[in-house]
């Protein structure tokens, strides 16, 4: 699973009329990739089934067996490798009494008290305080109501637990990002060098290397710490140097002229004026890491996680949702707090001056309160365990239970029609194209695509990544994969016009909908995977189902966008020119709007591929399910670790595709 | 100057206010933390069991066991219990590092037992839970009542057509589970020229989702299943006879043309924890029952929805004979 909230960058330039030159560049374009589809469908025809290096579920290749091998010698000699006596033992001693530190703070009995040192009454305290002194009084009322609820739903403990693990990744995540990211920022040399390893940061699958870390971090928080910090450290790092590279050349020339040394320049003028940028980047990671709780929970991470693994275990959807629930009311108080934070400064500004010096004394007398809280909730058992039996969780467990039935008998009908029309209309054909067709056919086939789509340097990516495909021994399941992403981008897409269009048109809609959007990124997909079996069976479909769900809130958000970012002056001429409603959305507003569906498909398709292995629990097979199977069985890791490159691959070749088209269509 | 003293003025009410709501909350206090230390207790008369490390794998029978074992020693032997959530993998590669100390319902995993017991001499078998478990083809009630034949492997191919769906490529589908589970399900297709295709659904819960399904609205599915299993209970499924296991038959993982065999479940434990004389790898050692006791408490657990404390203590309150078998 990716990053949780990701914010497009906002760098849509106003599109100038393209000149006419482009435009027979363009029409040339679209026939080359006609011909290219036509002269595949011809060779598919011919050499069906042929050299289509497909391999069976329990077949291994050298290379899987290499991998098997390397991982029994580290756990074999993990207790004589100076390697880990020395290094990764210390790392994980590090984290560990981290963890336990802020564990027994505010979740777990510490020493001979049955109850952690800071209670609710504290926790929340500090969080009200907190959120007010970074952000304002209105996301500090959300953010105690928000922490109070996680208690009313009798989930205190377990939140808490969560919320631990989140603050100790994000802090050692960001002790690492941050200066990386300035370097980055800095350094284009670096910048180049450390992109790729961040791709692959972000679109390993979290199953393949959540059994390594238990060889090398042991079981328990420490490992899940760790793996959180590599998934949540890409958007921090990416973010800060971006801000880096957004302050105006102009301030640096300034500082530079005035005698600033490096040193100076980066502390003085650079730091400060990408502060609200770098806190967006903090916010990221927040979210990614709340992003990993329900999948460390399978090395035993503490906290919600826990809950959502065990009531699935049972079919216990209504347990799952209530969980699942507490973590989005994390994510979102969590979310709000911090872009508070990052536009405090300006908002202060700009309101009366009369409040700042109110503020001051304001900000001592509640770091008074604040201390007093914690101590009764120290002292006082009522304000450190959470009263009451968390009723409204129950509450919220069978409410869920309810529409969850409801649906499945009242539904079930109608879905499976939808099902199969999708099944067999779009997905079989197209996969039969995909594996059917000898691999040589396909990888020429993506290639050529790449050439005439991204241009000569997005080719070289393809003709590196199919090779590497082949390499790995799973290339057919590699598309088969590659089908169901394929038409789970494309429904991405249609509902990411159809909502990001109206969104984007309507600010009321927009508001409305933006809630929703935010809850489907952040709601654990493990919690929704139990009704949409109900509905879909296990089938490839109920795969793109969930898909969908993950990846098409981002696809509208960043449309919405691209649609209100045309000038409202071109809205109003092509009205005043008699356009229709219609005309103004498919002449005007989307073609202008066109650098931000690009943007929009390379994100969904991302998001699409990380949901892949998510995929392979309900029956989508391929790649999916031979990283889970890989993170079962000894014997089949060496393959799952290969089926994990194989979807970074995917992902690095559709990116690189998608982002050079973008450049080319918008430049 | 005078601004000043205004602010001094609001700072020194803010502080003043919330003292006094701080006295006044701390009047009617209520009980102070470690007041009635009565509730650590358990933490002195863990003198000698110390910490004891349960492996929990993720299935509800599992739990069931562990639920049982956690609660005879904290309460009887007074250990200190942690469980972990782990998968089958991990937790038997936590008994090399002290993390783990018993696992205690392992489904054969030969290559793990070559690996651990064998090889790396970091665990020991803890002899069989009792249990029996049974793998095999399961068809839903209904099916197996409209259709007796459908029993016997030989009829599978009759019904094929009925089995088809938009996964399974024209042929009958055979619905797989998880791929921790044991199986040799794609060689006992081709081998017994089935005209079927194996289809991974992915998970227990995508399997068992599918055969309550098809129990509900009379639809036809064919897949994995095991027992004990507390789904039984729930909607009892019948199990399909095919070639039966003679000793050997299932020797080459190409070439298996029989049932699957039935498996003793055992527990294993860490090499270290046994050699430690905790009264809890004595539990441990001792710990049998039959597949309806364990039924009965994974019912308990996951259609009755009781935390798996509260079910172990009604079982073991019930049973307190067998309990004490294990205790001797």
């Amino acid at each position: 699973m990716t990053v949780a909230v990701e914010k497009p960058e906002k760098t849509q330039q106003t599109e100038k009329p393209a000149p006419p030159v482009t435009r027979v560049r363009q029409v040339s374009r679209r026939t080359m990739v006609v011909a290219i589809l036509v002269a595949w469908l011809v060779l598919f025809a011919l050499l069906r089934g042929k050299q289509t290096l497909a391999l069976a579920a329990a077949d291994l290749t050298d290379l899987h067996r290499w991998f098997n091998d390397l991982n029994d010698s580290i756990g074999a000699n993990r207790n004589s490798n100076p390697l880990f006596l020395y290094f990764f033992n210390e790392i994980r001693l590090v984290i560990d009494n981290l963890v336990t530190f802020v564990q027994e703070l505010i979740s777990q009995p510490s020493g001979t008290r049955p109850v952690p040192q800071i209670g609710w009454l504290g926790v929340v305290g500090i969080t009200g305080y907190v959120s007010w002194a970074v952000g304002n009084w209105r996301v500090a009322l959300l953010a105690v109501a928000g922490f109070t609820f996680l208690g009313l739903q009798g989930l205190w403990q377990e939140s808490m637990d969560t919320l631990a693990l989140t603050l100790s990744a994000v802090f050692v995540a960001l002790l690492f990002a941050i200066p990386l990211g300035v370097w980055a920022g800095l350094s284009d040399r670096f910048n180049r060098i450390v992109t790729p390893f961040l791709d692959f940061m972000q679109t390993m699958p979290t199953f393949v290397y959540l059994a390594p870390m238990t060889l090398f971090f042991l079981i328990g928080p420490a490992s899940a710490t760790i793996a959180t910090v590599i998934y949540a450290a890409p958007p921090a790092i990416r973010i800060t140097a971006h801000a880096i590279r957004s302050v105006p050349e102009t301030t640096v020339e300034a500082a530079d002229s005035l005698g600033a040394t490096q040193r100076q320049a980066l502390l003085k003028v650079l730091l400060p004026m990408s502060k609200r940028t770098v806190v967006m980047g903090v916010n990221q990671s927040i979210m990614a890491a709340l992003a990993m709780v329900t999948i460390t929970a399978l090395i035993d991470a503490p906290g919600l996680g826990k809950t959502v693994l065990q009531a699935l275990q049972s079919l216990d959807v209504g347990t799952a949702f209530n969980a699942g629930l507490a973590i989005v009311v994390m994510a979102i108080v969590l979310d709000r707090v911090t872009t508070a934070a990052s536009t405090r400064e300006e908002a202060a500004r700009k309101s009366s001056g009369r409040f700042l010096a109110w503020r001051r004394p304001l900000l001592g007398a509640g770091a008074a309160v604040t201390a007093v809280l914690v101590y009764m909730s120290h002292t006082y058992l009522w304000a450190a365990e959470f009263p009451g039996e968390g009723t409204a969780g129950s509450k919220i467990a069978s409410a869920a239970d309810t529409a969850t039935t409801w649906a499945q008998d009242n539904l079930s009908g109608l879905t499976n029609a939808f099902r199969d029309a999708i099944t067999n209309g779009l997905l079989n054909p197209f996969q039969s194209l995909l594996t059917d067709s000898p691999w040589w056919l396909v990888g020429a086939a993506l290639i050529g695509l790449g050439v005439v789509l991204g241009g000569p340097r997005a080719a070289i990516t393809t003709v590196v990544c199919v090779g590497l495909l082949v390499g790995t021994g799973v290339w057919s399941d590699a598309m088969t994969t590659l089908a169901s992403t394929a038409v789970a981008t494309v429904l991405v897409m249609l509902l990411g016009i159809v909502f990001g269009v109206w969104m984007g048109r309507s600010p009321l809609v927009d508001r409305l909908m933006r809630p929703t959007l935010d809850a489907a990124q952040v709601m654990p997909p493990f919690v929704y995977l139990v009704p949409f079996l109900a509905l879909f069976g296990a089938t490839r479909f109920t795969a793109i189902v969930a898909a969908i769900v993950y990846a098409a809130p981002v696809a509208m958000k960043i449309i919405a966008d691209g649609v209100r970012n045309v000038p409202a002056t071109t809205v109003e001429a092509a009205t005043s020119a008699g356009c229709n409603t219609w005309q103004i959305i498919t002449k005007v507003q989307l073609p202008m709007a066109r650098g931000a569906l690009t943007l929009a498909t390379n994100q969904g398709l991302i998001y699409v591929l990380s949901m892949v292995v998510v995929g392979g629990l309900v029956g989508a097979g391929a790649l999916g399910y031979d990283v889970v199977a890989g993170f079962s069985q000894g014997q089949l890791y060496g393959k799952g670790l290969a089926a994990g490159l194989a979807i970074v691959l995917l992902g690095v070749m559709f990116d690189r595709i998608t982002q050079a088209a973008a450049r080319r269509t918008s430049a | 100057m005078a601004r000043q003293a205004r602010q001094w003025r609001v700072g020194a009410a803010g502080i003043a206010g919330a003292a006094v709501i701080g006295l006044t909350l701390s009047a009617c206090g209520g009980a102070k933390v470690g007041d009635n230390s009565s509730d650590a207790g358990g933490s002195d008369s863990s003198g000698k069991c110390g910490t004891f490390n349960l492996a929990v794998n993720p299935w509800v029978g599992y739990e069931a066991n562990a639920a049982v074992l956690a609660y005879v020693a904290e309460n009887d032997l007074g250990c200190k219990v942690t469980k972990k959530d782990l998968k089958e993998e991990i937790a038997w590669q936590g008994f090399g590092t002290g993390e783990v100390d018993a696992v205690v319902e392992n489904w054969g995993h030969d290559d793990l037992k070559k690996k651990y017991i064998t090889d790396q001499k970091t665990a020991v078998d803890a002899g069989p839970t009792g249990n029996e478990g049974l793998i095999g083809w399961y068809v839903p009630p209904w099916l197996a009542k409209a259709h007796p034949d459908i029993l016997d492997w030989n009829n599978l191919n009759k019904y094929a057509a009925e089995f088809k769906t938009s996964e399974s490529g024209g042929k009958g589908q055979l619905l797989d589970g998880d791929p921790s589970f044991v199986t040799n399900d794609e060689a006992l297709v081709k081998n017994l020229k089935l005209d079927y295709k194996v289809v991974y659904a992915g998970s227990e819960t995508a399997l068992i989702q599918a055969f309550r399904k098809a129990e509900k609205n009379k639809e036809w599915v064919i897949g994995y299943f095991y027992e004990p299993q507390w789904f039984m209970s729930e909607v009892p499924l019948e199990k399909i006879k095919l070639p039966e296991y003679k000793e050997g038959c299932d020797a080459d993982p190409e070439k298996v043309d029989c049932d699957y065999p039935v498996y003793k479940l055992d527990k294993i434990v860490a090499a270290k924890f046994a050699e430690s004389g905790s009264p809890a790898y004595d539990l441990v050692k001792n710990f049998t029952w039959t597949n309806d006791d364990q039924n009965v408490v994974a019912k308990y657990i996951a259609v009755d929805k009781m935390t798996p404390e509260a079910a172990a203590e009604k079982w073991v309150e019930a049973n307190r004979d067998k309990v004490d078998a294990w205790l001797k």
